[in-house]
């Protein structure tokens, strides 16, 4: 059974209209014992990607794909990585459902075009940011 | 979450990740996480709640300058 509804799929292709480039969704799963997040977060992701022709989706193994993930960062599944034109840093761990679907389809739009929607002030901050960042931001689907 | 992808896009330097509470305990428990969304930088910064864009970065930078603290 499909998790997003047609209501979902029609609203999902016409913010998806607004992709500026290619996008490309790496999605960390295990084969054994994989959760049932696990599993619905990769066919949430098919699902995502059958509605916009710009969006390609590459399903890897943790265990398996070990130099991927080292590479990407991730050490646990489900995990999420969207790519634009290069990796933003952008990374999603467990199922983005809810709020942080929308967020999901935010991200896919800003990797396509690299143009964040940020305060001028807010680029000229970071312009001189020299030293790596890792931001966290816990969230709960609801 | 949105800010923190966003500024990923902005700078390099910076990694956004969005972490699903529920599903990984053992990170909740780590940092603490008794109310979402709550934001942890780079170990040392952390906040609870939405805030405006300027105070976000305002911890990311605060997370890199040596400050610390929470806030």
């Amino acid at each position: 059974m499909a998790i997003l509804t047609e209501r979902d799929r029609t609203a999902v292709k016409t913010e998806l209209a607004k992709l500026a480039g290619p996008v490309k969704l790496v999605v960390f799963t295990t084969a054994l014992g994989a959760s049932e997040y696990t599993l619905e977060t990769e066919r949430l992701v098919r699902e995502v990607a059958e509605c916009a022709d710009q969006v390609t989706v590459e399903i890897l193994n943790l265990h398996i794909d070990r130099e991927r993930a080292e590479a990407y960062g991730v050490d646990r599944v489900p995990a999420i990585v969207v790519e634009g034109a290069r990796d933003y840093g952008i990374r999603f761990f467990g199922i983005p459902m809810g709020y942080e679907f929308t967020n999901l389809i935010d991200s896919m739009i800003v990797a396509s075009s690299g143009t964040p929607s940020l305060a001028a002030e807010t680029l000229e901050r970071l312009a001189g940011l020299k030293e790596r960042v890792h931001i966290q931001v816990f969230a709960t689907p609801t | 979450m949105r800010l923190a992808h966003h500024l990923a896009v902005a700078s390099e330097w910076i990694r956004g990740d969005c972490v699903e509470a529920n599903e990984f305990p053992d990170l909740a428990q780590r940092y603490m996480v008794m109310a979402v969304p709550k934001t942890v930088v780079n170990d040392r910064v952390s906040f609870e709640g939405a805030v405006p864009e300027a105070q976000f970065v305002d911890a990311v930078l605060r997370a890199v300058n040596g400050a610390g603290g929470a806030g």
